[in-house]
Order: C-alpha cells, then structure tokens, then sequence
C-alpha cells in the first residue's frame, strides 16, 4: 500500500462529503406534529349510519373522475355488486377499487344496534388522514405528501415506483395496492381532495342521509364529537347532515356511547374522527396502536446516522493509523 | 490447479443455466402481466420471499466484502489479504443480486432511480436505496484492479491500489449504515412485528448478524473453492476466522438473549406458537448450536467441523432475515384473515438469482485473477 496519509485523508473527506450531502437534515426533515388549523376531516357517528352504503357508492361515483383518487383513464366505475343484495355497492373490504368500505360486526342474535352484546355495529373504514402520517414518512420518493394547509394526506401517482413501504408503514393498513395491473398505483381515500379543490367536499358526507359522516374543520368535528359525548342517551339533539356547521339538521334521541372518541390520539390523532356505541377493538381497529408518533421510531435512528458517519471515519482512519507499520517487519 | 483447468461447460453450469433461463422468463412475466400474476403478495402482505430473501438476504450476505476489506486495509491484517478479492467479488454478486430483486418487487421498475432525484430524508427506503447505488459502485471500484489487471493498464490500476484504503474506509462505512438501515426499515410497524423480532437495537441486531454472516460465509467460500478448484485450504486464514466467529457469535448471542428478556421475555418463545418456533428455531441453529460448537477445540481447529458450523451460520441468519421479513408479521397479518406462502415464480426468480450468482462468481475465477491460482 503506497497511500500516504495525505492521499487517504484527502479520499477519505472526499468520500464522507458525498455521504454527508446525502443524509443532511433541512431543518424541516422531521415530520410535523401539530394540526394545521384549517385542516378538514370527517367525523362519523356509528350510531347514526344506517349502513345503506350511499358513501360507498358515492365515493366510487366521484372519485372517478380526473384527479379522484381511484380514476383511471378509460374505466368504468368499479361498482361491485352481487345479484340480489339490497346494496348499491357490496365491497367488502378496502381494495385497489374501494377506498371507503361499510363494514358491520355482529355478535350472538344481532338485533340491538350499536352494541356488542347480541347486537351490531357498522363502522366505515377509510384513511383516517394522520396528523403525523406513518405513510408519508417512509415514502422513499414523496408520492405520498401531507397537504400543509387542509392536512389532507393525497398521493402523487408520477413520483411513486411502487415499494409498497406505505403499506407496511400505515398502522392502520389503509393503502391498496393495484396487484391486477402491470402498470399499477397506491389507492387510498385522499378526502376528495380534488371536490374541495372546487369548492366542494367529501362525496361521502355529501351523500350521507343521516348525518353519520359530517365533513368540516377538524377543530369544529372535534367540538362536535365531545360535545356528543356530554349527551344523555335518549336526549332528543340536532345532528348536523353533510357538514358540521349544516343547517340542514336530523333530529333524533342519543344513542349510547362510549367514551371515546377514535382519532383525538392515536397515532398522534387523525383528522378522521369516529364515534361508535362499542369499543373499537371490536369493530376491528387495533388496540396495540399507541399515543406515540410513529415516525419518531425512524426518526431516532435517522438522527444517529451523522454520529456514525464521523464515527467510523474517525475511528477507521486512526485504526488504519495506527495499524499501519504492523506487518512492516514480516514484509520488508 | 490453474485458472485454464477450470472447466466452464460441467453438469452443474448446465442446471445453472437451465435454472437462469427460467427464473428470467418468470421475471419477463412478472414485468408484463404484473405482480398479481405472478406472486402471492396481497394488501396485508406487501413485502414476501423476494424482500427478505434476495434483498435482506442478499445484503447480509454480501457482508464479507466490507468485513474483510476492512480487515486487510483499515486493521492492516495482512494475513487475510488472499482473501479479499473473492469477499469483495462475492460482496459485488450479493448486492447485484438485492438490485436486480428489489427492482422487480417494486410495482413500477422502469422508476428505480426514482429515490436518487427525489429525496426524501424521512424514509429509511430512501437512505436504504442511495447506499445500494453509492455501495454498488464502490464495490465495483475495489473489484475493478481484476480487470485492469486483466486489460493490463498499470496506470489505472495504480491509481486505484493508490486510493484503496480511502474506498475501502467509505466501502465499511456504507455497508455499516446499510446493513443496519435494513433492521432500522421495519421500526416504523411497531404493532405489525412480532415483538420477538422488534426492538429499537433492530438495526443494530442487522449489524452484529452481518459480520457474523460475514466471516462465516467467507471462511465457507474459501473452503468451498479450494475443494471445487482442489488447491490447498488457507488453515492459517481459517482458523483466524473462526476464532473471529466464535467472539462475534457469543457477543451476538448475548444481544440476542438481552432483547428477548428485556423484550416480550422467555415464556413468549417457549409458547408454542409457529412464529416462536420459528424464532426458536433461528435461535438454536444459527446462533447456540453454531457458539457451542465453536467454543470446543476440536470443532474449531477442523477444517471440517468449521465448515458446519459456517454452514449453519449461513442457513441460520438468512432464516433471520425470513423470519424479519415475513414470519414476524404472520400473527398480525394472520388476525386480519390473510397468509403468505411465496409462488413458484416466486421461488423460480429467487433460484434464479443465486444460480447467477454461483455462475457469475465461477466465471470470473476463470478469467480474472479472483483466487490467485496460478495462470
Ligand atoms: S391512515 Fe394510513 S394511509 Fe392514511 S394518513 Fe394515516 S398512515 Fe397514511
Ligand atoms: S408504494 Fe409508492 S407511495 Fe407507497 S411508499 Fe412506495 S413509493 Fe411511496
Ligand atoms: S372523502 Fe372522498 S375519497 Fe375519502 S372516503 Fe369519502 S368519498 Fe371516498
């Protein structure tokens, strides 16, 4: 080796600058963490959704179009309807042609709603719009972006080269991925960003007849549900329809709820808000889902990387130091 | 023997090659029909046999290349010096291996680069895949005196023996962040892997396992290659590297106990389940059995007891990797109604890359001086 020290500390810098440039952190690097205050949401009430599936239908019907989060140029909506069900749209499950799904969880006769002993309970299971979105994080590439303003988590089809991290990422397995197409992308509610863009809001409230989904200000949504959660079961109360600040009002008794509202905390909180009469484990959410910002995870090793760059050049270049004449005697 | 005895057209090349062919048409066919068609891969199972495999897999096992580069030229241990080139060229063959999967896996291939324009600091996937770009290259530099040698251009490869520590420095340091960013991946699912697997020292654990694998997958391939190309082994070298084995297995042991007590603790493990057997048996074989036996005499100083022990070193941390990679997430996938079981083009295209990678690595002991056989 006729390196001298010189030669070697000059590489070495040159290679640790390349490195360096890589993993530079702008000072807006780490995730952000509060609630843009004109951020929108949804809020949805288990206890008013008579599970008639017209959100389904509707989110389907809407966002078909340029810029909606499940077009496709060229194809039809994808309705999936079974011969002789009463529903406009029978999906079962979140797919790569569903981003907003009804779901119903019975236990024993299933004939009290909103309740888990030999009763029922629909649940409507879409991306609940993290405030600090796991997807976001671990996207390599961007696709999927946290608008600043609205908070709404939309995705960028031309950046994504389908890595399927978001889908690993996201606690509560939102993303879909379109395995059918050789040419495919992420499919994932994007609170109908484009409808807002005009104007308009989410197709599900907007079709909603009972005011179980209501779209609004998160921090109007968030006054409405605990105010909800001061009522007594079978006060009568004015459920807003379509919108939390509606005119338009349903009025009915309270039904029992419990506790919680799904969403103030989890993950951080989401700007989907829920409020069901059972716990929410039953109706298939989580329960291991903490309080903690996920991202953080990552973001503690990410931290590290400059310490460990500095570090084995450091400690590489002083063991090649020092190190060096070892094997003087034996070869000369 | 010398490199012209080394017949290139024997039965094994033949199956190799019948096994490449095959696993490409299977690729060809992932690229036009998609991942649907030719995979199991779902919603609640994104990543399968081609992520843990061919991507974790192949990067731990490519480790040898920056461990054993490091040891010749940062600790100036020249002993290990005949043994660099073949670490460094199987180094090359394990991260070619990881690319070329990785770029199938992903749903649009043609959009590979994608990471290196648009950066996005937040995500391990990003930093994961400019160490790939930037570690590939670097590889191909350190390898790259083969082939000036061969082209003979002294200058050049003067020029390159003149800046080898300085690459080599960047070579230890990249894997070090690599091989530790592929555990730091999966920190992000807390609630999705197993807490036998997950813990905050995972990317540390993916560290420690690949300079384990490292020294043993080298000690192997020495072997391996002096029966195959019948020279005599290097015992001096070998014994070296399994005195290495024996330290960084007990150390990794050690972590590996420490995680799991301070973790979901003993009883998690011993509770019968197929996610803890697994774990166990990862555990037992590529880890206890493999100290056990290194820590006697007799196993350590055999060329053949080391070669068993290296044989489940290997088996056991790419069992780790699987295990990481897709048996972790099976009780959590597996509450939502969903398995994984890999396709059998799955499986081609895997066999396919490790047929490569035997093929590429005898081809060039043929033409470049990999071994320093005589000519
Ligand atoms: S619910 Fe999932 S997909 Fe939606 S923003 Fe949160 S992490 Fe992303
Ligand atoms: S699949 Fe696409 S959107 Fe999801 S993490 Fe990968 S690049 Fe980002
Ligand atoms: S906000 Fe729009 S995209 Fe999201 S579930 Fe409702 S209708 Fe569908």
């Amino acid at each position: 080796m006729s390196m001298n020290r010189r030669d070697f500390l000059k590489t070495a810098a040159a290679g640790s600058g390349i490195l360096l440039a890589s993993t530079v952190t702008p000072a807006n690097a780490s995730m952000p963490k509060e609630l843009p205050p004109e951020a929108v949401g949804i809020l949805y009430d288990a206890t008013l959704c008579i599970g008639c599936k017209s959100c389904m239908v509707n989110c389907k019907t809407y966002n078909n179009v340029p810029g909606g989060a499940l077009y496709l140029p060229g194809r039809a909506t994808s309705y999936e309807v079974k011969p002789g069900e009463p529903y406009w749209d029978s999906a079962t499950d979140l797919s790569s042609k569903t981003v907003n799904v009804i779901k119903v969880n019975k236990s024993g006769t299933a004939v009290n709603k909103d309740n888990n002993e030999n009763g029922y309970s629909f649940i409507k299971q879409h991306c609940l719009h993290c405030i600090t979105p796991a997807c976001v994080s671990v996207c390599p590439v961007g696709a999927l972006r946290k608008n600043p303003v609205t908070g709404v988590v939309y995705y960028e089809e031309s950046r994504c080269i389908g890595c399927r991290y978001c889908m690993i990422g996201c606690p509560f397995n939102i993303p879909r991925y379109e395995y059918e197409r050789a040419i495919p992308q992420v499919r994932k509610c994007q609170l109908c960003q484009h409808r807002y863009e005009e104007g308009k809001y989410s197709a599900c409230c907007e079709f909603c007849p009972t005011g179980a989904s209501i779209f609004g200000k998160v921090v109007d949504l968030r006054k409405e549900a605990a105010k909800r959660l001061t009522l007594k079961p079978g006060d009568v109360y004015d459920f807003p329809v379509q919108t939390v600040g509606s005119k338009e009002k349903s009025r009915r008794p309270v039904s029992k709820y419990i506790n919680h509202v799904y969403g103030m905390k989890e993950a951080g909180g989401t700007q989907y808000l829920l409020l069901a009469g059972v716990p929410f484990d039953w109706l298939g959410f989580n329960k291991n889902i903490s309080e903690a910002y996920l991202p953080d995870l990552t973001w503690a090793y990410i931290a590290k990387i400059p310490a460990v760059i500095a570090g084995v050049i450091l400690v590489g270049t002083a063991t090649w130091a020092i190190t060096k004449n070892r094997n003087k005697d034996k070869e000369e | 023997m010398t490199q012209k005895d080394i017949k290139l057209f024997t039965p094994t090349t033949v199956v190799l090659l019948v096994i490449m062919a095959a696993g490409g048409l299977a690729a060809l066919y992932r690229v036009f029909f998609g991942l649907g068609a030719s995979t199991h891969l779902s919603n609640i199972w994104p990543w399968g046999l081609w992520i843990s495999f061919d991507v974790l897999g192949g990067v731990a096992l490519a480790a040898g290349g920056f461990v054993i580069a490091g040891t010749v030229y940062l600790l100036n241990w020249k002993k290990y010096k005949p043994i660099v080139r073949p670490a460094i060229l199987n180094a090359f063959f394990g991260y070619a291996l990881a690319a070329t999967s990785i770029t199938l896996d992903i749903g649009v291939p043609w959009r590979i680069w994608h990471p290196v324009v648009m950066w996005q600091v937040n995500s391990i996937m990003f930093i994961v895949a400019i160490h790939v770009v930037l570690y590939t290259t670097t590889l191909a530099t350190e390898s790259s005196p083969l082939i000036f040698e061969k082209l003979n251009m002294p200058r050049a490869l003067h020029f390159v023996e003149k800046i080898m520590v300085g690459i080599v420095l960047f070579g230890v340091l990249l894997s070090t962040l690599h091989q530790s960013s592929l555990g730091a991946v999966f920190l992000i699912a807390p609630t999705k892997v197993s807490p036998l697997w997950y813990s905050s020292r995972l990317p540390y654990m993916f560290l420690v396992s690949a300079v384990m694998l490292a020294l043993s997958m080298v000690s192997f391939e020495t072997i391996l290659s002096s029966r195959v190309f019948k020279h005599e082994p290097p015992r001096d070298i070998l014994l070296g590297l399994a005195r290495g084995s024996l330290v960084v297995t007990g150390f990794y042991l050690v972590l590996k106990l420490w995680d799991l007590i301070t973790g979901p603790g003993i009883g998690y493990a011993l509770n019968g389940s197929l996610v803890s057997n697994m774990y166990l048996l990862e555990m037992i074989l590529g880890i206890i059995l493999p100290f056990v036996l290194l820590l006697m005499n007799n196993v350590r100083t055999r060329l053949n007891g080391i070669f068993f022990v290296n044989v489940l070193v290997i088996i056991g941390t790419v069992l780790n990797r699987l295990n990481v990679g897709i048996v972790s997430m099976a009780e959590y996938n597996g509450r939502m109604g969903y398995d994984y079981f890999p396709s059998w083009m799955e499986f081609l295209v895997t066999m396919a890359m490790i047929a490569f990678a035997i093929l590429g690595f005898k081809i060039s002991v043929k033409y470049l001086n990999v071994l320093k056989l005589e000519h």
